[in-house]
């Protein structure tokens, strides 16, 4: 069984477009791809390429126009929740109550996985550690806390309720150099200890090439390949994934902070 | 068996999780929680001292059995709000925060999760009730002999079912509109108590806003409480209004989360289940 399968994926949304009123813009335009189970796959793209919506129709938080996905042979659409406790996701915004501290951020989150207090209450500061929390700060409200701080107790929060499917959507965008070679480490051991598959959402094409099996290339809501990064550059005669994003989409990669999400 | 008992004890902890997360919300709010606590006693006093200047401006009124009246209505309208807040919390305040998709994508079922928010809105709201009516009551001098408080507290908690149903009703509305929905869900608070005779009998009201009383749970809960607290009616005495409530809530929480089940689904289909900003 394969970790995950998508097949012909659609997504339009509407968007309000000023003056000239509404309009549909296609988000991802029939996308078929397989991962297999402990495999890390990379999704490239820049910004509104749609990689975004990707995750959270994987995350079951989008309902599709068309097409299908399966969690571990769960329907990600109709089996909702035997889906959601196999999947967690880390995504560019590390998303906490500002007001509340790491450690309670996590607990009541752990809470909704159905793990108890006495099984959080040593496991938190043990994950918090790992990740390179200082346990100093366990206790200070999140919105005292850096970016990289933020994102490190973000990555505890899916670790914590131990996803089998971990859905990454530019964890380490916005992220000073350090913290995120930090990030990029962590997830590297993840995959090595927990046997836990990874779909990574990024426009970083160092990052994509460092961390992923197979790399696939989001443009415009159309997935234009999907093979390890060897046999991308090598396809398209290019000697960098950048040169290969060129080659494939037909214009040039244009990455950033900003951006919609799509 | 065992995979239920197991389901079952994940949906209890999860429920236990939104309980404890509001928890810490208030603590670390606690201070915003005194200011608001303050404004409503602030606010409640200016509604009870109507019955004491109305016989200064020449008016003849019972005026205990009015500062009574009064104060029955002002404490039920900031629990009602106080639950209406919480429950439209549900979505508002996550969306804000930025915490909604982590809360929407966890395996907690929508029922549960909307419970939680109840179950603490109730017992929350009822601290604060108590709280409200006696430090307002002790700017006055009540005469009320017989009350019964215990009957009171039980007709409140009788009537949070419905109240909680309702405010499923209106916590899908910031769900459904970003912008608009938590001001529309104070509006729904507001029609709730103005036809349910929050400072008035209900039969001074225009007869189609009297129709509209009889399916208000406000109705029976405001009639309730102060039969309770002005004539001491026990739980028996007050079967006539633990009814209506019971039927109303029994339609209300059904209705409610299938309001919101249907709310959900749009927002996941249009986008909107989303953090703002």
């Amino acid at each position: 069984m394969q970790a995950l399968e998508v097949h012909n994926l659609r997504k339009e949304f509407v968007r309000r477009d000023g003056a000239r009123g509404r309009r549909r813009v296609e988000a991802l335009r029939g996308v078929s791809f397989d991962v297999a189970r402990g495999e890390c796959v990379a999704i490239l793209g820049p910004n509104g390429s749609g990689k975004s919506t990707l995750v959270r129709l994987l995350a079951t938080l989008l309902l599709p126009d068309g097409g299908s996905a399966r969690v571990f042979g769960h329907d990600a659409f109709r089996e909702t929740r035997a889906v959601r406790r196999l999947v967690n996701r880390v995504s560019v915004e590390a998303s906490f109550f500002k007001k509340m501290s790491a450690v309670e951020n996590l607990s009541y989150a752990a809470r909704f996985y159905g793990l108890r207090a006495s099984e959080t209450r040593e496991e938190i500061p043990r994950i918090l550690g790992r990740v390179g929390f200082p346990a100093d700060r366990r206790g200070d409200p999140m919105e005292h806390l850096s970016r990289g701080m933020q994102q490190k107790v973000a990555l505890a929060r899916a670790l914590l309720t131990a996803p089998v499917l971990l859905l990454l959507d530019e964890p380490t965008t916005g992220l000073d150099p350090r913290s995120k070679q930090e990030v990029q480490k962590f997830i590297e051991e993840v995959r090595a200890e927990h046997d836990a598959t990874v779909l990574l959402c990024t426009h970083d094409l160092a990052e994509a090439e460092a961390l992923a099996d197979r790399v696939g290339i989001l443009d415009d809501g159309n997935l234009l390949c999907l093979e390890p990064a060897d046999q991308l550059k090598a396809r398209y005669g290019s000697e960098t994934l950048e040169e290969a994003f060129f080659a494939a989409s037909g214009h040039a990669f244009e990455n950033g902070d900003g951006g919609d999400h799509r | 068996m065992r995979a239920m008992s197991l389901a079952l004890r994940h949906e209890l902890v999860g429920l236990g999780g939104v309980v404890e997360r509001n928890i810490y919300l208030v603590k670390r709010y606690i201070w915003w929680d005194i200011a608001f606590f303050l404004w409503t006693v602030a606010n409640t006093l200016t509604i009870v001292f109507i019955a004491k200047g109305i016989p200064a401006v020449g008016g003849k009124i019972d005026v205990s059995r009015v500062t009574t009246i009064l104060l029955v209505g002002a404490v039920i309208w900031a629990y009602l709000g106080i639950i209406f807040e919480i429950l439209t919390e549900t979505v508002a305040w996550e969306r804000w925060e930025g915490t909604i998709e982590y809360t929407f994508m966890a395996p907690l079922s929508r029922p549960v999760h909307l419970f939680g928010m109840g179950a603490f809105a109730v017992v929350y709201g009822i601290v604060r009730a108590v709280l409200l009516f006696g430090v307002v009551a002790a700017f006055f001098t009540l005469h009320v002999p017989h009350a019964n408080y215990i009957a009171a507290l039980v007709l409140l908690v009788v009537a949070s079912i419905s109240f909680i149903g309702i405010g499923m009703m209106t916590a899908v509305l910031p769900l459904i509109s970003p912008e608009k929905g938590t001001q529309l869900g104070f509006v729904a608070q507001g029609l709730l108590l103005v036809v349910s005779g929050v400072y008035y009998p209900v039969s001074v009201l225009p007869g189609w806003m009297q129709a509209l009383a009889k399916i208000s749970p406000a109705t029976y809960a405001l009639r309730g409480c102060r039969n309770a607290i002005l004539e001491g009616a026990g739980i028996t005495d007050l079967w006539r209004d633990i009814w209506p409530l019971l039927v109303i809530g029994a339609v209300s929480v059904p209705l409610g989360l299938w309001v919101f089940h249907t709310g959900e689904r749009y927002a996941k289909k249009h986008g909107k289940l989303k953090r703002s900003g």
